[in-house]
């Protein structure tokens, strides 16, 4: 016991005394957490519109007026005429155009029936779309409005609750995708690249002619990063939730246990990625490529996974951060216990299982 | 009882025989010198003897313990030290002695104690809050050695200590292994100097895996008719 302390306290000394793993370990996490909370967001606020309204009447101005009234839209110019639409779009700043056509509380009122038409730049289809969709339902509601309770003898009315995040704030994904991003990385790819320091320095041989253990040797290698990584995962779970307001339903020991399993998981292929690598370099490419970005792209941090081709899908499947992104979510938004979250759970056990049995035995291959 | 016994001991990589059934003794407080050209399986037979590779066939014996069948006690009992420098560099020179006493299991006081009896003889006082990446080679090296030895083993394997180090410093290095080796310590070192080869009390001339000549520096080189080890050396990579 007292040769791991030795050990693990020469771990601490590398990792504090080199500048660009300590920015790794502390720097990225916050940084990271940072942009996506507060930059990359995928909900639209202000956007700038124009509007083209060839009515003028009092019908159209209220419509205009709804149009600005949410915290949604901006309308940026007031067009003269369906030339000025084209021009308007080209100087990039208007996402969509409003054309309002002469008569419009006329034709609502005598003919029952009233055009609007949405014209949204679709360089960009997402926000095109949402854009579209906001405007939808801003007219929507004014035609009840002006419909009053009872005008329509027969109508569907769709109350829409979004479950769990009501106010669809991208925070609420992004938080356990980049907690899951950030435990990975620097779980695998730091414990890889420390192990095959010690190979590429040479050190690895004088500790392994030592009584030291080689499990020992690999323990006490890794125990400093488990550590550093759970500390890594407080601070992001503190800044999600008093930062950006992410809720925790669940229990938070629960959640505590999982970060650890994910830990031991990303440490596990840490382990098994310095088994084949003897330099620095390969260590941190493997993880970086191999690793982190099939993990960005299919693990369901930033694409969903449920509208991936069926190969894809599949794949996704052997992603260990795919499982603790869907465990941090049940836990923290939903508020699922372990009843709920088990079968993910034993699939991160079962993975960190084989990774450790594979490692071990290709390190006994290298040693004989 | 001698410290390092081998019999027929052979190391093979599939079909490339790297160690061919070499047999020798080293007796206790020698200085047993390892030569031969890259790949000729020097590394590998004290790789083997260090319980880092499982030999092939044949016996060997360090410090009484059979290394197939109890490498722990023979890791227990030998101190090691590799051609590619094996201090952690960005340690400073206390902790890295720190770091080697500790895993190999010595108390905290027994550290304190030879950590300044050690930089005492290396006169390193000054050094010990420096990190060993701001020490110039030679004292590394000096370093080193002592650290290998800091546990006192009875055996000390030296794999080319001496890569890259001016002659001078090379022999400063020497007076430590001569110094260990008359407190009883039994040497066991591979080199390319020749020069070097001339310090030892016995040398093994390794061509090919196999143990080709073995003797004092000048028994070999009479029998070879050789002025130098150089001249020994080069007649047997030759074929004589």
């Amino acid at each position: 016991m007292r040769q791991f302390f030795v050990f693990a306290r020469k771990e601490f000394y590398h990792i504090f005394r080199d500048k660009r793993t300590l920015l790794i370990l502390f720097g990225m996490p916050v940084v990271q957490i940072v942009l996506f909370g507060f930059a990359i967001t995928n909900e639209i606020k202000n956007a700038e519109i124009a509007v083209l309204d060839q009515s003028r009447d009092y019908y159209s101005n209220r419509l205009v007026q709804q149009l600005q009234a949410g915290s949604y839209f901006k309308i940026d110019q007031e067009l003269q005429s369906h030339q000025a639409i084209e021009a308007a779009f080209r100087e990039g700043r208007i996402k969509m155009v409003v054309v309002i056509p002469p008569k419009f509380g006329e034709s609502f009122f005598h003919l029952h029936k009233a055009q609007v038409q949405l014209l949204a730049d679709a360089g960009d289809p997402n926000t095109a779309t949402t854009l579209i969709n906001y405007a939808r339902a801003i007219i929507g509601n004014y035609q009840q409005e002006l419909n009053g309770p009872q005008a329509m003898p027969l109508t569907i009315n769709t109350t829409v609750r979004m479950q769990y995040n009501p106010a669809l704030k991208s925070v609420f994904l992004f938080v356990p995708g980049v907690m899951t991003l950030i435990l990975l990385l620097v779980s695998a790819m730091m414990t890889s690249i420390t192990i095959a320091r010690e190979k590429e320095l040479g050190t690895m041989e004088i500790l392994l002619v030592s009584p030291l253990p080689p499990a020992m040797i690999v323990t006490g290698k890794v125990v400093p990063y488990i550590v550093l990584s759970f500390i890594n995962a407080l601070v992001i779970l503190g800044m999600g939730v008093w930062l950006f307001g992410m809720p925790i339903k669940g229990s938070i020991v629960l959640l505590l246990l999982e970060c650890a399993l994910f830990v031991l998981t990303s440490l596990g292929l840490g382990i098994l990625i310095s088994t084949v690598t003897d330099k620095q370099q390969t260590a941190m490419m493997a993880s970086m490529m191999g690793l982190l970005m099939p993990t960005v792209l299919l693990s369901g941090f930033i694409f969903p996974v449920e509208s991936m081709p069926l190969p894809l899908r599949l794949l996704s499947n052997i992603m260990p951060a795919k499982w603790f992104i869907i465990i941090l979510k049940d836990i923290m938004l939903k508020g699922s216990g372990l009843r709920e979250v088990w079968p993910q759970s034993l699939v991160l056990c079962g993975m960190t299982l084989l990774f450790v049995t594979i490692s071990i035995r290709k390190f006994k291959i290298r040693l004989s | 009882m001698h410290p390092i016994v081998t019999k027929e001991l052979t190391k093979k990589f599939g079909a490339f025989i790297a160690t061919n059934a070499i047999t020798f003794e080293v007796k206790e407080g020698e200085i047993f010198g390892f030569l031969g050209a890259n790949g000729a399986g020097k590394t590998t037979a004290m790789r083997m003897l260090c319980g880092l590779l499982k030999p092939s066939s044949g016996e060997a014996k360090v410090a009484g313990f059979d290394v197939y069948t109890q490498a722990d006690k023979v890791k227990q009992n030998i101190g090691y030290m590799s051609q590619r420098f094996s201090l952690y560099e960005d340690l400073k020179v206390k902790e890295n002695i720190r770091f080697y006493g500790g895993i190999y299991g010595l108390s905290n006081n027994t550290i304190k104690e030879k950590t300044k009896q050690l930089l005492q003889k290396l006169q390193m006082e000054a050094e010990a809050d420096q990190l060993v990446s701001a020490l110039p080679l030679g004292w590394k090296q000096k370093l080193a050695f002592s650290v290998a030895i800091l546990h006192d083993p009875s055996i000390v394997f030296l794999d080319e200590p001496t890569g890259g180090v001016d002659p001078v410093t090379r022999r400063q290095f020497w007076d430590l292994i001569y110094e260990a080796a008359g407190r009883g310590v039994t040497v066991f070192v591979t080199t390319h100097y020749m020069d070097e080869a001339e310090y030892c009390d016995r040398i093994s001339i390794m061509v090919d895996g196999r143990i080709q000549a073995l003797d004092t520096p000048r028994q070999l080189k009479a029998q070879f008719q050789a002025d130098s080890m150089d001249d020994v050396f080069l007649k047997l990579a030759r074929g004589k």
